[in-house]
């Protein structure tokens, strides 16, 4: 099977739903000529030109704003945010207007986009670089939101998100684009909205997505050896949330943990947590665990920045004080 | 001014210019050695943005500042902060994420910040510290102070629409801010002219009633000279724009090799080097080479020596990570090894 970097996946569904769509066109700071600031939309201009890889000068709310409107008039657009971090700048243009617009107008229209962009830890990028804020966006109503750990998601999730009726936004891992893994892209994929469990064991079920995958399943593996066999439910997407998929693995096992990158106060492992409290309290036997990002700011010092986010080391740990 | 012209001047202006040199000279070789610290492993990532080719609108505007001054940045900041008097052993070892730098290794070359030296910080937002200085002006004004407020930003910034907010509230208030692009023709991939066609960039702060002009930053005593009739103007209560013209010699980071400019272009842009400009009138007005050579020399020591601060400067410790978050008298977060220690002891 050939061997494949996220960063390319990404790149090979954005060319295979152009090439279908020719309503698609990508718009944001650096995508065409420059190719991407991580390089996934590198060539992309010389086959499709500068009408589909709209070069942008550094606007971030008229670009979202831009997006909104060219959906609203029948396009599917791509909207690229260089780092999730400058979503901040945005939060009008996404939040106020892609994700209410269907609902305001009475369901006259939607807004068919998807914004690219990536976060997270990983390059030592400092405090308005390196953030995970997903918490933002699943907080709001109206926006779906994806999130690939893995190079066959990067690109099904991708070539799915393009053909959702509402805005998604899709948000990639800075520390995974490297990431290689042999793939066969031409196995279909599990529908839109469908988590996936990677791994399943007796003694706990770990929720996570993104980056997080990757340290889950070290920690698994790990664990696995000393005997404790847990369940790794990655999400994919987190709006649509797919909680059936989740009650089942935790009515089985009855122990949870929830592991986030973002920021733990009030972030997306808070409101799995809860809900998995909720709906499945009387299965569980331990209250359920949230492994998160510290509340603080990302430093640029290597190690304070490794030790800000949850690691292999740290979910390994947590799991065993819980089995135990 | 050509330069015959400026040779022929003053005394004083000589030694303006001699002043400058060293300083657009410190700045240049600080950010050589940010690429050494970045090649040797010692810096803290790899978004390092160095201003060479910007060295006079570093040193040009600061000539024009006083004590009291404050200002913020945008990423591409070292070499306005060397010239408004920072310490290089704590900038390098802040750019490697050390304790020992200028904000204990959190912020980094993108973040650094000094408040004893008027440095409200450097921001990896483009636009992000633009406002700020409206406020710092507010406050000046109410307070007389006598302080001007300056951002600096790059040309990119000219497209994000928190600058003309800011500068409407500037002049509708009167305030002593004044707003420098430092044009270096470049945000990353895009030139100038490919993200606008107003690309006559002072006067867009005209029309909003700011004094605004842009100078050519080759000669740095002409950046100090539109410098000063801004600066001083925003000190009288008419806020100030200014435009330098230079060139971003290198590529946007330092991993960047900038394939989308040729290299004519580039040896044209490189060609406009304001440091060897100034040296040069130094030598044509008489200044011996081994005088000049002396002040490079000694420049270049004291640049070594960060290198090696920085590389034998500590990590910061892991406690330290939850400092700062709050006011120092205000509880730290709480750990998530804290919070897991308690929850997993309940059991
Ligand atoms: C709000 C925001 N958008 C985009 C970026 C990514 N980015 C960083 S620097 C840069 C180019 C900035 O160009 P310019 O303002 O001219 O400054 P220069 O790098 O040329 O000094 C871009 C697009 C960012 N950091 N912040």
């Amino acid at each position: 099977m050939p061997k494949l970097a996220y960063r390319d996946a990404l790149k090979q569904a954005l060319v295979d739903a152009m090439r279908e769509d020719p309503d698609i066109f990508i718009i944001g700071e650096e995508v065409g000529r420059y190719g991407g600031a991580y390089g996934v939309t590198k060539g992309l201009i010389e086959e499709f030109g500068a009408e589909r890889l709209v070069d942008t000068p550094i606007s971030e709310p008229a670009i979202i704003g831009t997006a909104v409107g060219a959906a609203m008039a029948g396009m599917r657009p791509v909207a690229e945010l260089m780092y999730v971090d400058f979503i901040g700048m945005t939060m009008d243009q996404l939040c106020n207007q892609a994700a209410k617009i269907r609902y305001m107008f009475g369901g006259q229209i939607g807004v068919p986009m998807v914004l690219r962009t990536q976060g997270g830890t990983g390059r030592s990028a400092g405090a308005q670089h390196s953030q995970s804020l997903e918490a933002y966006v699943m907080h709001t109503p109206g926006l779906r939101l994806a999130m690939p750990g893995t190079v066959y998601d990067a690109y099904h999730l991708l070539r799915q998100a393009l053909l959702q009726p509402d805005p998604v936004v899709f948000i990639e891992h800075k520390s995974l684009y490297a990431m290689t893994e042999e793939v066969d892209l031409s196995v279909p994929p599990p529908a839109w909205g469908k988590a996936v469990v990677r791994r399943e064991g007796r003694d706990m079920v770990i929720v996570t997505y993104s980056r997080q995958v990757h340290h889950v399943m070290q920690a698994a593996e790990t664990l696995s050896q000393a005997g404790i066999e847990v369940t790794v439910i990655d999400l994919r997407t987190l709006n649509p949330l797919d909680f059936e998929t989740i009650r089942a693995e935790v009515e089985k096992v009855g122990r949870a943990m929830v592991v986030s990158e973002g920021a733990m106060t009030a972030g997306v492992a808070a409101e799995l947590a809860a809900r998995i409290t909720e709906e499945c309290f009387d299965y569980l036997e331990d209250p359920v665990v949230r492994v998160a990002g510290e509340d603080i700011p990302i430093s640029v010092s290597v190690e304070l920045e490794k030790n800000s986010v949850p690691g292999p080391a740290l979910i390994e740990d947590t799991v065993r004080r819980m089995v135990a | 001014m050509n330069r015959e012209a400026r040779v022929a001047h003053s005394r004083k202006s000589n030694s303006d210019l001699l002043a400058h040199y060293t300083q657009m000279q410190r700045v240049r070789t600080f950010e050589d050695r940010v690429g050494e610290l970045y090649l040797r492993g010692g810096s803290a990532g790899s978004m390092l943005h160095l201003s060479i080719g910007e060295e006079s609108a570093a040193v040009g505007v600061s000539a024009a500042m006083r004590a009291g001054d404050t200002f913020t940045t945008h990423h591409r900041g070292h070499g306005i902060f060397l010239a408004r008097g920072a310490d290089p052993n704590r900038m390098m070892a802040e750019i490697g994420g050390k304790e020992t730098g200028y904000c204990r290794g959190k912020g980094g070359s993108m973040h650094i910040a000094d408040m004893s030296l008027g440095h409200l910080g450097a921001n990896a937002i483009v636009g992000g510290g633009i406002p700020a200085v409206v406020g710092a002006a507010m406050v000046a004004k109410r307070r007389k102070t006598g302080a001007v407020s300056i951002a600096f930003f790059g040309d990119g910034a000219m497209q994000q629409g928190i600058l003309y907010e800011s500068m409407n509230m500037a002049a509708l208030w009167d305030l002593p801010a004044v707003f420098v692009c430092i044009n270096n023709q470049w945000g990353m991939g895009t030139r100038i002219d490919q993200a606008t066609k107003a690309t006559r960039l002072h006067e867009r702060a005209k029309v909003f009633g700011l004094n605004a002009e842009t100078v050519d930053g080759l000669d740095v005593l002409d950046v100090a000279e539109a410098a000063a009739r801004i600066v001083d103007g925003a000190r009288t209560g008419t806020p100030g724009f200014l435009a330098v013209d230079c060139y971003r010699f290198f590529g946007h980071g330092r991993k960047d090799k900038s394939p989308y400019r040729s290299p004519e272009e580039e040896a044209e842009g490189r060609a406009k080097d304001p440091v060897l400009y100034a040296r040069q009138m130094l030598r044509d007005s008489g200044m011996p080479l081994t005088e000049l050579d002396a002040i490079d020399a000694e420049i270049s020591a004291e640049m070594d020596a960060t290198i090696d601060f920085t590389m034998q400067s500590a990590e910061p410790a892991n406690d330290t990570m939850f400092r700062d978050v709050f006011a120092p008298d205000q509880p730290e977060p709480e750990p998530v090894r804290t919070r897991l220690d308690r929850v997993l002891a309940r059991e």
